[in-house]
Order: C-alpha cells, then structure tokens, then sequence
C-alpha cells in the first residue's frame, strides 16, 4: 500500500487533487500491481421499500507481507465490504459496484462457481466468533480436512498429516490429541487458532480478518495477533484486519481506512495517522477509547449522538450532526482531500 | 488471599462499610464423564473485599476467572458455599429469598447484553416502571411521574422512547433503559457485570460519562466488573485483579496501574494495544493459557505462567500483604522486589 500511495505522486494525478467523494474516480492507480486492489467499492442493499447505501466508495490495496486496517464502529460498513470482497453477500438485495481486484483478475461479476476457486483457497476469510464458525458436532481435524478436501485432490492420510502440520503452525500444544477433540473442548483462543489453521489449510494469499479478536481477552488478544503477525511474515500474506480497536489497528497494521457511514473518511499509513489526525470523527474516536494514562473519574470527550440511519443519511458530511466542528459548509457533501503523502481524509475543516 | 483486608491501613472499622465480603468461596458440581457428578470447581475461592459509601472497587480479569460469578454471588443469585456477604450491616447469606426481596432495593445489577436484560415485548416505560410496581411504589401517577424522571436521568426521554420497545433502541439506549430500571428504587449498590463491554467506542464512552455522572449526584457505589483495564481505571476509586477464583492484586487505582506489583497484573497491562505504537510487551509471559479452575495449580494459581516462579510458588500459596497504603499484592516475589527484598 506504501508504494501505492508515494507512486500516486508521480501519477497524473497531482498531489491535493480533488475528488468526489461518491462514486468519483479515485486516487489508486490505474495499472496496479497490488495483489488485492479494491477500488471504489460500492454496495446497495435492495429492500423491500428503501435502498440502503451500506458501502459508498471504498478504495484500498494490499501488497503481500502487508496490512491494511479498516476501522469503524458497528455499522460503518466494515464487515460488509469484508464480505463483498469475499462475494459472500445475497446477490438477489446486495448490489455490489466497483472492483475488486485479485491479482488482476476482476473479482466482481463471478458466478457462485468461479467465485469458489478463489474463496478459501486465494483469499480467506477469519470472522470473530469461532465457536459460531466451527461445526460443534465435527472434530476439529476433520473440519480442517474439509477444507482441504474441498479445494485439492488429496488421500486421507496426506490430508491428516498436513492438518497436524497445520495445528502446529498455529502453535497448538499436543496437535495431534487436539485434532481429534470437538470445538467446545477449546478454549476461546484456541478455536481462534483452529480457525486460523482451517483458513491457512489452502496457502491464501490474501487473509481479511473481520474481528479476529474482539470476544477474546486482552491477553489471548495478544497471542493471537502476534500469531498473525508470524503467520504473515512465515507466509508473506496480504492481510486486511477489521476491527473497531484504534489500539489494535496502530499496532498491527501499515495502513488504515476510517469508516463511518459505508465511507471511508480519512486514510493513511498508520504511522502519520495517529501522528496526525485531520478527520474529526477519527479524533472524535480515538478520545472516547478510555486510556491507562486517563486519570480515573474524569469524565471522557465524547461523540454526541449515534451514528447515523443509512437509510436517511443526512445530506453533506454524514458525520456533520455530530461534529464539534460543523459549520454551514458541512451541508455539502465533503471531497476525498489527497495530501502530498497520498493520505486522505473527507472534511471541509481538517482538524 | 484470606488474609482479611481490615488490615488495610485506608480501610475503616466495618460498619462504615457499604459492603463487606468475606472468605467468600462459591462451588459448582462438575459432570464427569460417566455424567455422574464427582469434581467440584470453586469459581471463586475465598473473596475478602469492602466498599465504602460511594466507592466503586473495579474488578479486572480474563474469561473464566470468576468475576461473573462473585457478581452473582453477591447479589445472592448464585447461593455461595461459604463466606458472608454483608450489605449495609445485614449478611445476605443468612436472608430467605423474601427477604432477600427487600435488600435488592438497594442492590442493583446491570449486565452485559442489554437486549437479554429486558423483556423484548414490553415497551420502554413498563420495563422502568415494573420494579415500583413489584415494590408497591407510589400511586400510578407518582410511578409515571418517576419513569420519566428516571428516563431524564439517564438521557432519554419519555415522549420519544417511553413507548418504544427494545428492538427499537440502540445497543446504547438499551443499557440506558437497563440502567434506569436498576436506579428505579434507589439503589446504594450497583454491580456492573461487563456492562459497557459489548457498546461501541463511542457509546461506551457515553454510558461511562452517564455511570460517573450518576455517582456524583445519587451518590451510588460500584462494584464494576469487567476485562477491559483501562475502562475499569476509568471509572474505579480501587482495583483489584482476580485470577483463577483469587484476588491477586487490590490498591487504589492510580497506584496499581502506576506500579503493578503482581507480576499477572504487569502482564495484563503489557497486553492492551495502544495507540501510540508502543512495543513494551513481554509475550513470552502470556504464552500459556490459563489452567482450569477444576484443577488449579499447586501454590500460586498464576505460577504456571509467571516468569518469574521459583520452587516456593509451588508449595506455598502467596497470602496478600499490603506493600504500600492499601496496596496489596498476593505473590511470594512481588515487582518490587526486583530491587528490594520485602519480608512477610
């Protein structure tokens, strides 16, 4: 992502170019070679009597060793893109715009069929909750198998050796024992574990995480992302993590996107992020997350308000209703600002 | 750990207490097997604490250490196996469940999930005002006029949300409407069981603003449990981190957090992600999960994963010793004696 954005440089494109923030043309290159380049994504759910604009213009892209961070509190669009990228959403309610990229190959627009070439096996998908994702009548080492079975001809016995060989990637103590355990044997880690094994059974090139920790305890928290981090370098994966932790995305990833309302409103590389903040919301954020250093008993900055009804956006920035910083202008919509560094950010008064 | 804390050079004679729990241990049969009930766990296994008028004492600590259950066991929804748990002069252990009825006046609990907390037919202003009516509170009138007193209180308003039903709220405003319901009666005790955990950032911050606010002025106190250190920081006057059943640490929140003395503490500090990109984290301490309650380690329950365990960590259980003004630690090599050796 790092080259994609100083590249953008010495595109055509000059640097501060604006540029609509819905459904305009955006900053990424046009010849790319990212592994995973996801450019303006947009999804429109059908329902009955509304539309609703869950994703508007979503633009990233992930090189191999890399990570990107999509960040943004329930709502925001998130998972949602996650499971766009994945084609995993209804194609009867679920209109998905825009490209998806994998290793130049056009992503969007596959049949179901040739959709599962790639689906588990080029690009995978770790969702939070491991015992919802696991088939609690299965033994784990069976599952995993599954998964193999499903994408390679390969004999039962082969299959089971490269499950133990898996189990132990993911650092899991006395594999072979626990392959033949059911998921509720497990502790919450270690189905995390057993799920990242499962998605790892293919050799991926690209992992999306989608709260890979967020019902696990701080310290698990911490095994499991460092397991990541392993895994990827071990592997030289392109990984996207989703999460609504600030804490966890300055820690774990090169690049973030911060969404709010199915918008990307400001990204950047990580380290000039936190440095820097120029969104408000993304402030807004990063001051309601209680911290170690707060002292305790005073009261914390908040957002007032909730995040918005996608249905009924209002108009301009959707952030403005709850923005210290509104002011008349806000009624319009906001442009996508690219900074000399290719960062960008969606605000008319940059913090 | 059965140390009893009126030891404690800060803690005042009993009966300025609010609360008061002691040795208190709560066991569950464990299924083997054969389906034949044999093992026991004792989630919690000796808790000796106390609250002040006022106070909140935040509880920290992973899944499955027992910190739900002591919850329960204080409120007595989950009858403890031994120990007393005194609420405002009165040792709950003893009460009927009748009578019980009339402590949980002023004994509170909101939970976790707010949308299993409420009944989901029922419409915002019936779910406040049921616990007046179960208390035989006031006139019909007076119990209305309260239910939008107690809705103000808490940030919502009676002519936009009293007639809603939960599925119309937020995960935010639900809490609130749990909230309200749990003030309702006046409590002097609330027990947060993880109650900000499963909001959002920004509504967790609101709901933490609202909880601080309501303790300034209903002058309530907290008992506040939940995994997140620097939320239970946020809002605690003292802390105390359990593990396996125990309290391994308590002290006044400021000091805990500057200067951990129990080495698990240390390490639930090193594992919070931050946002500065900080990189002082030991994993090699948190390389092992946590044992099973229904077999706790010998001695020291957190030696298995300590880095610091020597060969006493296994025969002897640490007691808890106050190393500073009500700062005590449960460990035979407390971080303070990287440098001095403290004696018992």
């Amino acid at each position: 992502m790092s080259e994609q954005y100083s590249s953008s440089k010495t595109d055509s494109r000059t640097p501060g170019a604006r540029t609509e923030l819905l459904g305009g043309p955006t900053t990424a290159n046009t010849h790319s070679s990212a592994l995973l380049e996801v450019r303006d994504l947009r999804i429109n759910f059908h329902l009955q009597h509304s539309i609703v604009p869950a994703v508007q213009g979503v633009t990233f892209s992930v090189n191999p060793g890399q990570t990107v961070g999509i960040i943004g509190e329930s709502g925001s669009g998130k998972s949602v893109t996650a499971r766009a990228i994945m084609g995993l959403l209804p194609k009867k309610t679920a209109e998905v715009l825009g490209s998806v990229r994998f290793g130049g190959k056009e992503l969007i627009g596959l049949s179901d069929r040739e959709m599962r070439q790639h689906r588990g096996r080029d690009i995978v998908l770790v969702f939070q909750d491991p015992m919802r994702s696991l088939n609690p009548t299965m033994r784990i080492g069976t599952q995993i198998a599954e998964a193999l079975h499903s994408h390679q001809e390969i004999s039962r016995a082969d299959a089971h050796s490269r499950v133990i060989d898996l189990l132990k990637m993911v650092r899991i103590p006395s594999a072979e024992q626990r392959s033949r355990e059911y998921p509720h044997q497990l502790s919450g880690g270690m189905r995390q574990r057993v799920m990242i094994a499962m998605a790892l059974s293919c050799g991926p090139k690209v992992l999306i995480a989608d709260e890979p920790t967020t019902a696990l305890d701080v310290t698990t928290q911490a095994q499991i992302m460092e397991l990541l981090r392993e895994l990827q370098r071990e592997l030289d994966m392109a990984v996207v993590l989703i999460s609504h932790d600030m804490g966890l995305a300055a820690m774990y990833t090169d690049e973030v996107a911060v969404m709010y309302a199915g918008r990307v409103v400001e990204q950047a590389m990580t380290t000039r992020l936190f440095k820097h903040v120029r969104m408000p919301y993304t402030r807004a954020l990063l001051d309601s997350i209680p911290r170690l250093e707060h002292p305790s008993l005073e009261p914390l900055s908040v957002v007032r308000g909730r995040p918005p009804d996608l249905s009924a956006l209002p108009p301009g920035c959707p952030f403005s209703p709850r923005c210290h910083f509104a002011q008349a202008k806000c009624e319009e919509p906001p442009v996508l600002e690219t900074t000399a560094e290719g960062d960008r950010f969606a605000c008319w008064f940059p913090l | 750990m059965s140390l009893p804390l009126n030891k404690n050079p800060i803690s005042n004679s009993p009966s300025e207490h609010l609360l008061e729990v002691r040795d208190l241990v709560v066991e569950f049969a464990v299924r083997q097997r054969s389906g034949i009930k044999g093992a026991k766990v004792q989630a919690v296994s000796g808790l000796t604490f106390e609250i002040a008028p006022g106070e909140t004492l935040g509880v920290v600590g992973e899944t499955g250490c027992g910190k739900s259950t002591m919850a329960r066991a204080v409120m007595q929804a989950e009858r403890p196996k031994s120990g007393e748990v005194i609420f405002e002069g009165e040792d709950l252990t003893k009460l009927s469940n009748r009578e019980l009825q009339d402590v949980r006046k002023h004994l509170q609990i909101i939970f976790q999930d707010p949308f299993s907390s409420v009944d989901p037919r029922w419409r915002v202003k019936n779910i406040v005002e049921e616990p007046l009516i179960i208390h035989q509170t006031g006139t019909p009138g007076e119990r209305a006029s309260r239910v939008a007193e107690l809705l103000d209180l808490v940030g919502l308003d009676i002519n936009i949300h009293g007639n809603r039903r939960p599925r119309e709220l937020s995960g935010g405003q639900c809490q609130r409407v749990a909230i309200a319901r749990a003030l309702a009666l006046s409590p002097r005790l609330m027990v947060c069981d993880e109650a900000v955990s499963s909001l959002d950032v920004s509504i967790q911050a609101q709901i933490l603003n609202l909880l601080i606010r309501l303790r300034q002025e209903l002058g309530l106190s907290y008992l506040f449990i939940a995994h997140d250190l620097a939320v239970v920081k946020y809002l605690s006057d003292r802390v105390a981190v359990m593990y396996l059943g125990k309290f391994c640490e308590i002290g006044p929140a400021e000091s805990l957090y500057r200067q951990p003395l129990h080495p698990y503490t240390s390490a639930l500090l090193d594992a919070i992600p931050n946002t500065d990109g900080r990189q002082s984290r030991h994993h090699d301490e948190l390389g092992v999960e946590a044992p099973s309650p229904i077999n706790p380690p010998s001695g020291c329950r957190y030696r298995t994963r300590c880095p610091r365990a020597e060969e006493k960590c296994a025969l002897e259980e640490p007691r808890m010793r106050f190393l500073a003004p009500g700062h005590g630690v449960a460990c035979h090599f407390p971080n303070a004696s990287d440098t001095v050796q403290l004696s018992d």
